[in-house]
């Protein structure tokens, strides 16, 4: 069984979700998110690292908000898609890293342009990490900018929901963090 | 005190998690609106994962290796370190939002000055769940003011809401050698220092509400030494069962 652990640890510079060299960075960056399936982990810059240590791979992963539990599922998609490539799961490591904490700017363009085509409107850019939000919230249906928040909080922790005032359309946004 | 600081700091941080989120999730299919019922849950759902993170590095501090689950379900009423605020009861809407407020303007400050924290585990779950408690904050802050500026019912039931709870904030801010020394070390946040944004950020939103706060400066303590009001037994009692009933159960 691979090793499943929490490290709090900030080894990690903060921001950076390049896609490594790993060879197996492009299987696991494939992993689809469970609750937002058009988007892979890559694309929610949920995924920070593909590496080899001493032999073993370890792949390093940072949860959208504290209780998301979606995490858990992810980490067997993640030991699935490895494993498939005919690695043993007892040379993978699943790590959980918190530090540097996810943001809402790690979502690539791919994944906001996936975010809209899924009806799902992007967060908006934060600046500096401070919850200074630049912008207009637009309708992905309509693309008007009239629309109004009608709960902080939504079917997932990443989202609210808002409806737009010109098309009537309820849509859900994800939360800039 | 013991001899071990940080195991018993870490239960007393994830002890508030847990049972808030327990408290919260006794109300989902119960609020008045179904907005509110999704708040309630994702209230509950970061309170959990606050303190699943934080139990899993009790886990890793502790000798006898107990999992997270052991700390949350085998332990009982005297052994839980968290604040009398979390463990009071649910009442009406506006006493789960200012219980909620009061967590929030006391979390907002701690989780801030934690992120910093010499422990490098405890600043990286310290900065995550900082994002969280703001917007919680937000929310459960605005509805003190919409609920306070709103019929007259809605203000009198806030009104009551805080008269009620105010005197169990102060478990929050209560420290004995624990705190004292590991803020030495850098490591924990002395519940003193961030006391005046606690009461910055209550006065200004209870001001903005027309709610006056109590003038009583009656205060009950003892939750962090595990000297609790009557109603932690009850919630462990129902939280506790299923675990305790069936050991090893899984589903």
């Amino acid at each position: 069984m691979p090793i499943l652990r929490d490290t709090g640890g900030a080894d990690n510079d903060a921001g950076s979700q390049d896609a490594n060299a790993h060879e197996l960075w492009p299987v696991v960056a494939a992993v689809p998110d469970p609750e937002m399936p058009p988007l892979t982990i890559a694309d929610l810059g949920i995924l920070r690292s593909v590496d080899e240590v001493d032999g073993r791979v370890v792949v390093t992963i940072t949860p959208t908000y504290s209780g998301c539990p979606a995490v858990e599922y992810i980490e067997q998609l993640i030991v699935e898609a490895v494993t498939d490539t005919g690695r043993a799961a007892d040379q993978l490591e699943v790590r959980r890293e918190l530090s540097p904490a996810w943001t809402t700017d790690w979502i690539t363009p791919e994944g906001r342009e996936k975010l809209e085509m899924s009806g799902i409107s992007p967060p908006r850019t934060l600046l500096d990490g401070t919850p200074v939000r630049i912008g207009l919230i637009t309708c992905p249906q309509c693309g008007s900018t009239n629309t109004v928040e009608i709960s902080r909080f939504g079917s997932t922790a990443c989202k609210a929901l808002h409806r737009c005032n010109d098309c009537s359309e309820p849509f859900d946004h994800v939360k800039e963090l | 005190m013991g001899t071990r600081p940080l195991p018993t700091y870490v239960l007393r941080l994830a002890d508030d998690n847990l049972i808030l989120g327990q408290r919260l999730g006794e109300l989902i299919a119960k609020m008045p609106e179904l907005e509110e019922d999704i708040a309630v849950a994702n209230l509950a759902l970061d309170h959990v994962g606050q303190a699943r993170n934080l139990y899993q590095y009790a886990s890793e501090l502790d000798p006898e290796n107990r999992s997270e689950d052991d700390f949350a379900m085998l332990r009982d009423e005297r052994e839980f370190l968290n604040a009398v605020l979390v463990e009071q009861p649910n009442g009406d809407f506006a006493h789960t939002m200012v219980r909620q407020f009061f967590v929030d303007a006391y979390q907002v400050p701690l989780y801030t000055a934690l992120s910093e924290s010499s422990d490098e585990r405890l600043a990286a779950i310290a900065a995550k769940a900082f994002k969280e408690a703001s917007y919680h904050r937000d929310h459960s802050s605005s509805w003190i003011v919409t609920l306070g500026n709103g019929t007259s019912e809605s203000h009198q039931r806030t009104q009551a809401a805080v008269d009620a709870l105010w005197p169990f904030t102060a478990d929050l801010f209560a420290a004995d050698d624990v705190e004292h020394e590991l803020v030495a070390a850098g490591v924990a946040v002395d519940p003193a220092g961030i006391r005046p944004a606690f009461d910055t950020t209550v006065t200004e939103v209870m001001a903005e509400a027309n709610i006056t706060m109590p003038a009583d400066p009656y205060q009950r303590l003892g939750g962090r030494t595990g000297f609790h009001t009557e109603h932690l037994g009850h919630l462990l009692a129902e939280m506790q069962v299923l675990y305790r009933s069936h050991p090893g159960v899984t589903w």
